[in-house]
């Protein structure tokens, strides 16, 4: 930057610095005049900085509010991805207020490390360790009841499709079931004896079978390759960031769920803001909506300051109030007082709703300063 | 396959532990005490990456929408 000298002494935000700079550098102004620009966008830069006393909180909830009023109560589409269906419009933006720990529709987008996001070929191989597979997608299951058998027909295209081997599973299969297995190798098929003679045996280990992950992660349920300019990225119906994170081919710099909590207990406290911010502010915009990102920031600030994710609402945010007037005049407003009077809390009054319950002026933009006049003291 | 560094994240903003004698100097600025601070769980990944103990600030540097480049604060709890 040119003019850095001279912007440097003003605290500035980055983004406003660069802006002046570019604006000097095209008229290509003199230092001294300058200086004198740069100390007018000052004085309109603090102009325009947010009063002391006024009530951010409220002025969010109002901004972010007025348009979620507009938006589509039951949106159920398909959004960015052609087949994959994803919550979106006002359920969505509840559930991430609400920080849902299993949201309606968890999904995943998954890039890959260079050597597999080129060819379609090797971005499927990654796809099939991720995607889950049970055995019947490759597999026929008989169940014998005369002799207290399962067999499984094996379909070799199925196999070469998904890039199984006949060992692994039959190792799963041992694993997994603790009964006796028997292999024929030449025509495909896998023999499981139960041991003991009941029915129920035979048919809770049939469900048992059917409900194993032969391969992949248990909670991708689909997979679906796309070609994003140059490089192919996969779309997953279903979320495990952990897990995928550890694939091999998965480059998890750029893997990302839109599950917040999943991101809170992987990536951190930090990750969370970020994903809210994004989340909040990509659901808003599909509904042609245009909320300052400030207010979004501000609500995943306010859900994020304690180090944990705090959902904005009773179990969270409105709910750790510490005045029993403010929260009972939120949500459950007997409990909120039973419990208060039980326990012999005081409500010492320092807050807004309990302030304006009392019919007190409250502590915001005016009414937080206090006045004292200073009596026989000369000017 | 080599250890995952949980801060190469894109969702992940640079984290470092501050030096005890700038968060004197951050709180004289903000003229605020330590536990006015926005909180970090010591059990949070990152916080254990960088290995941030009980006491510590962290000087988060966001990428900001609106600013740019921000910086933030967070004690370790």
């Amino acid at each position: 930057m040119k003019y850095a000298d001279i912007l440097d002494k003003y605290p500035f935000p980055q983004k406003v610095k660069e802006e002046i700079n570019s604006e000097l550098e095209k008229f290509n102004v003199k230092k001294t005049q300058a200086r004198e620009i740069v100390e007018r966008c000052f004085k309109a830069y603090l102009q325009n900085l947010i009063e002391p006393g006024e009530p951010a909180g409220i002025i969010a909830a109002q901004s972010i509010g007025e348009p979620g009023t507009q938006m589509t109560m039951r949106t159920f589409h398909y959004a960015g991805v052609a087949e994959i269906d994803v919550t979106l419009g006002l359920p969505r933006l509840i559930e991430i207020m609400d920080v849902r720990k299993n949201p309606s529709t968890p999904m995943m987008t998954i890039r890959l490390t260079e050597e597999y996001a080129k060819d379609r070929d090797r971005a499927r191989e990654v796809a099939n360790r991720i995607e889950s597979t049970y055995i019947l997608d490759i597999a026929e299951v008989l169940t014998d009841i005369r002799n207290m058998q399962i067999i499984i027909k094996f379909d070799k295209n199925a196999m070469d499709r998904k890039h199984i081997t006949f060992e692994d599973v039959k190792k799963k299969i041992e694993k997994g079931l603790k009964e006796e297995v028997i292999e024929n190798e030449e025509d495909l098929t896998i023999t499981i004896q139960i041991k003991e003679p009941s029915y129920k045996t035979l048919l809770s280990s049939y469900e048992k079978l059917r409900k194993m992950v032969i391969m992949g992660i248990k909670e991708i349920k689909r997979v679906i390759i796309r070609r994003e300019d140059d490089e192919y990225v996969l779309y997953t119906e279903g979320s495990n960031l952990k897990k995928v994170m550890k694939v091999k081919g998965v480059d998890f710099t750029r893997t990302i769920t839109n599950n917040i909590y999943e991101i809170y207990e992987v990536l951190g406290i930090e990750a969370a803001r970020n994903a809210i911010i994004k989340e909040a502010k990509s659901t808003l915009e599909e509904q042609g909506l245009e909320v300052d990102d400030r207010h979004i920031m501000l609500v995943a600030d306010a859900m994020t300051s304690d180090g944990e994710l705090r959902q904005i609402g009773r179990h969270g945010v409105a709910g750790e109030k510490q005045s029993i007037l403010a929260r009972a005049a939120f949500e459950m407003t007997v409990n909120n007082l039973l419990d208060a009077a039980v326990r012999g809390d005081v409500d010492y009054l320092r807050g807004i709703t309990e302030n304006i319950i009392v019919g007190q002026p409250i502590k915001l933009g005016t009414g937080d300063v206090e006045l004292i006049s200073k009596i026989g003291v000369k000017k | 396959m080599s250890k995952i560094k949980l801060q190469d994240h894109i969702l992940v903003p640079k984290h470092e532990v501050l030096p005890e004698k700038e968060v004197e100097k951050i709180l004289r600025i903000l003229n605020i005490k330590k536990e006015q601070l926005p909180k970090i769980k010591s059990e949070d990944p990152i916080a254990k990456e960088i290995g941030a103990k009980v006491g510590d600030v962290v000087k988060i540097e966001r990428e900001s929408p609106t600013s740019g480049k921000s910086i933030a604060y967070r004690l370790v709890v």
